[in-house]
């Protein structure tokens, strides 16, 4: 059962990785990209979630896989035009079976009713002759009908139960319409398709056989199977593991195609396959290639039995069906087809892409992390080292010190890769917005096309994750306040359809996320007067366009006239702000009047590692984080002014700014040494107050790797979190928030021994 | 409250070591490493049984002062104390020790009750007895040691 319960999990991160080609395919035929390959994928995608489920019993998942699949399949095989409308369609159902699929995961519930009517939009898509007529229904074999190899058993079983289903599916199993459509296409075939088929080298590669899909299809009904050899190379230039046979198959079967297709499920992609309903066009040029055993075809033909399987085929193809097979005419005319058909072969087989081809290994993230632990570790040790060697007064030009630097660069270069290894394109983020634009989009009652930019922009993993809600929140605004409603688009002239760009870039040691609508940007005079309103700011105070844009960023700020299901949720743009700051970012919006806004946000591309600025306070080391300084100063006396019993501030350039003595406050000592004697650094706070923290002495800047506090003991307040500097000793990096608001708490709580027993 | 003593023949090892002149015990399977002291960084606003924090191979260890955590009286470290690095629930610490003295084997029968003793706290942190050639060796309960994360996370 646990078995089971870990290949339901493997097959649940598939669909994860299922459901993002198919958004991603869908969405590259939705720029016009829908050639064979990318519909195919697509196919794919869903058809092999379809099997999983089915696997897993997952019946609603399935069901409903299954009428998008059937969609897809037309669509695959031209029977369906994929206009732009029709992909719209096929992203929203994208959307329901991935609802589906977590729901089928446990996470959620699936809105019977959208699933039910989307079914309902798929099956008229599929057959828009039907659509008037639910009735009259939907073009669905049913699986169980063909004994068909099919990658779900357990489908099979499902389908009985589609019946009575509460989904409202109406999916009898019908056995297909088939003779209808022959009536059109001309009785005079009768129900005789052909099959060509034509292996690559792959089919064999992953051990599958010809002869079990000669047999399977001879299960739908009588053939009548014709090999064409005339591909073959003469001996000296026959690749052992190529492929070069091709067959024709005659079948005489009462199944549909779709039937026919699913013999070869398991084959997909790995042979060229054709399938035409009728006699073959000019059967007797195709009997160039003969029957297995009296084929009378060139010497090589018994060598190559013995290396390659695809020979071996051809006698195992008579045996289970035994009937027709004798009608191949043995007819000698391999010569003059056989002429023009090497060429053709040969190209075909240059085209074919071989074997393997990129491979992605999957590692638990933990094996990651402590290997960049045992970096960190190494860079350390490296710095120590080197400091050790330093203080014995050895020669720059030693062979030691020599080989010390290359040591040292050796270290850099591992912990860059290493490093690499934990970075990640901003895909996986990116790839869920589409469906957030769509139904923040379908909520507002806007029109609204997401573009995204830098996808494959990389970012370490502990960044990734954090990017999502800050994302999330931007696009909801850009599109709920930033985009205006069709009409209002139309009277200002514009396309009715706004553009949503999402962008991902490196810029200067940083990642920059933008978010940019084409809308009507930001409107100065409301947001100036909600802020007066509210108290935010004073009315008479002049600010210019920038500042003013700035606004939305303050606390308890919401420009929304109404509450909006979509961001009226009680989150502001403050709370995005402050997320972004805490983890050392910077958010600011540019907005044009009637031409849209821009939200940038700029994140150090690891939180692994942090810039800081190395300080003494009061005997300890402490490391303050880069991100939050403004400026760091050695204070005049007539700079700083007492203000209360113990208090001082700072004058800043005509402001005043509180002084915290950084050693007093977290209790290393009792009493704080004359500012003056110490260094200034001037911060600012996440909610953007600012504060002058005062240490004894600067050591200067420096990159610190990130270890955290709280794995063997708890947070500390005032305390970020823990690093090792050169000399093998923790430092702490200070919490600047934390720090300020500790000194609002007046007086500094005393550190005294308390004894916490566990009851 | 005391923990139900388990009284079967299995036998276990155990570390004991000196807290200034009284015997202390942890149970083997816990105990990753010993090493010798080496001065930590100070952490603000903590309880003063925590010495503070090390490096211990990449890693941010914090080390505790089970003397003071006892409620006995702090002593300066010296060159011979050391600590013992143990594993507590997900959580690694290092215990500030006098000195390492023996790795005794028992059965869980050994093992005696904590007798009621004035102090609860002590108590709470101490898994019973064993009496040895004389000697009295309490064995740590360590789950009982460290301050419970939300308890002090304020």
């Amino acid at each position: 059962m646990d078995e089971l319960e870990a290949i339901k999990v493997t097959f649940f991160q598939e669909c994860e990785e299922l459901l993002a080609d198919l958004e991603g395919g869908l969405l590259a035929m939705q720029d016009g990209n829908d050639d064979g390959d990318t519909v195919n994928a697509v196919f794919r995608a869903v058809h092999s979630i379809k099997g999983g489920a089915g696997a897993f019993g997952l019946e609603p998942l399935v069901r409903f896989a299954h009428v998008f699949e059937t969609l897809l399949d037309a669509v695959r095989s031209n029977e369906v035009p994929a206009t732009p409308d029709l992909v719209v369609t096929l992203l929203r159902a994208s959307d329901v079976l991935a609802d589906h699929v977590s729901s089928a995961r446990g996470l959620g519930d699936v809105d019977e009713a959208v699933s039910a009517s989307m079914a309902a939009e798929l099956k008229a898509c599929t057959d828009p002759n039907a659509a008037p007529a639910p009735a009259a229904a939907p073009v669905v074999v049913e699986a169980a009908a063909a004994p068909v190899i099919e990658a779900a058993p357990a489908l099979i079983g499902a389908d009985d139960a589609l019946d009575d289903d509460d989904l409202g599916f109406d999916f009898q199993p019908m056995t297909i319409t088939i003779d209808e459509q022959a009536a059109d296409v001309a009785a005079a075939a009768g129900n005789v398709w052909t099959v060509s088929i034509r292996p690559k080298s792959d089919l064999y590669r992953k051990a599958n056989e010809t002869a079990l899909l000669l047999r399977e299809l001879a299960r739908l009904g009588p053939i009548q199977a014709t090999l064409d050899a005339s591909a073959l190379p003469p001996l000296e230039f026959l690749d052992a593991e190529a492929a070069y046979a091709t067959w024709t198959v005659r079948l005489e079967t009462d199944e549909d195609e779709n039937a026919i297709r699913e013999v070869f499920e398991f084959v997909d992609g790995d042979c060229d396959l054709e399938i035409t309903r009728g006699e073959a066009v000019a059967p007797d040029a195709a009997l160039a290639a003969l029957l297995a055993g009296d084929a009378p075809a060139p010497a090589p033909a018994p060598v190559v039995e013995a290396f390659e399987p695809a020979p071996v085929v051809v006698e195992a193809a008579p045996e289970p069906a035994p009937a027709p097979v004798a009608a191949a005419p043995v007819v000698a005319a391999s010569a003059p087809v056989a002429a023009p058909t090497p060429a053709a072969a040969a190209k075909t087989q240059q085209i074919e892409v071989p074997g393997p081809g990129q491979s992605v290994i999957r590692v638990d993230p933990e094996r990651i992390d402590r290997l960049i632990d045992l970096v960190g570790e190494l860079v350390i040790n490296q710095a120590m080292l080197a400091q050790r060697v330093g203080e014995y007064g050895i020669a720059p030009s030693s062979n030691l010190a020599m080989g010390l630097d290359e040591l040292e660069q050796l270290t850099r270069e591992i912990q860059d890769s290493v490093m690499a290894i934990r970075a990640q394109p901003v895909k996986s983020v990116f790839q869920r917005m589409p469906r957030l634009v769509r139904e923040v989009a379908s909520m507002t009652g806007k029109q609204a096309r997401l573009v995204m930019d830098g996808e494959n922009t990389e970012v370490d993993k502990t960044v990734i994750e954090r990017l999502a809600d800050p994302i999330t929140h931007m696009l909801r605004n850009a599109i709920d306040h930033g985009l205006e409603s069709p009409e209002e688009r139309k009277a200002a002239g514009k396309n009715p359809e706004g553009v949503v760009r999402l962008a991902a870039l490196h810029r200067s040691g940083r990642i920059v996320i933008e978010v940019q609508d084409d809308g009507k940007g930001i409107n100065r005079e409301r947001v100036h007067s909600i802020a007066v309103k509210k108290g935010l700011i004073s009315p008479e105070l002049q600010l210019t366009d920038e500042e003013i844009d700035n606004l939305i960023f303050l606390p308890g700020f919401s420009t929304a006239d109404k509450i909006s299901d979509v961001s009226g949720r009680g989150v502001g743009m403050d709370v995005v702000k402050r997320s972004v700051q805490a983890l050392g970012g910077r958010i600011s919006i540019t907005s044009r009047p009637g031409q849209g806004s821009t939200f940038s946000l700029s994140l150090p591309l690891t939180l692994a590692v942090l810039d800081g600025m190395v300080v003494d306070v009061a005997g300890e080391t402490l490391v303050v984080p880069l991100a939050a300084i403004v400026e760091s100063l050695r204070p005049k006396p007539e700079e700083v002014r007492p203000l209360g019993p113990v208090g001082a501030v700072l004058a800043v350039r005509d402001s005043f700014v509180p002084l915290i003595d950084v050693g007093l406050t977290l209790g290393y000592r009792d009493s704080s040494p004359p500012p003056t004697e110490g260094v200034v650094l001037l911060v600012e706070g996440e909610d953007g107050s600012r504060a002058a923290l005062v240490a004894d002495a600067i050591h200067g800047q420096r990159q610190v790797v990130i270890k955290s506090l709280e794995q063997n003991y708890q947070q500390v307040d005032g305390v970020a979190a823990a690093t090792i500097l050169g000399d093998g000793r923790v430092a702490l990096i200070l919490d600047v928030d934390a720090v300020i608001s500790l000194r609002r708490r007046e007086p500094p709580r005393p550190v005294e021994p308390t004894l916490i027993a566990a009851e | 409250m005391t923990e139900e003593i388990i009284t079967t023949g299995e036998r276990r090892e155990l570390i004991s070591f000196r807290v200034g002149d009284q015997e202390y015990c942890v149970d083997i399977m816990a105990v990753r490493e010993i090493r010798g002291w080496s001065p930590a960084t100070t952490l603000p606003q903590s309880p003063g049984y925590m010495r503070g924090v090390i490096n211990l191979r990449g890693a941010v260890l914090p080390i505790m002062d089970l003397a003071c955590r006892l409620g006995m009286p702090m002593v300066e470290p010296t060159v011979r104390s050391v600590f013992i690095v143990v594993k507590a629930g997900d959580r690694m610490i290092g215990m500030l020790v006098d000195a390492v003295s023996d790795i005794l084997s028992i059965t869980d029968d050994l093992v005696q009750p904590t007798p009621d003793l004035a102090c609860d706290m002590v108590r709470s942190f101490i898994r019973g007895i064993i009496s040895i050639d004389g000697r009295m060796i309490s064995e740590i309960s360590l789950d009982r040691l460290l301050p419970e994360r939300e308890a002090l996370a304020a």
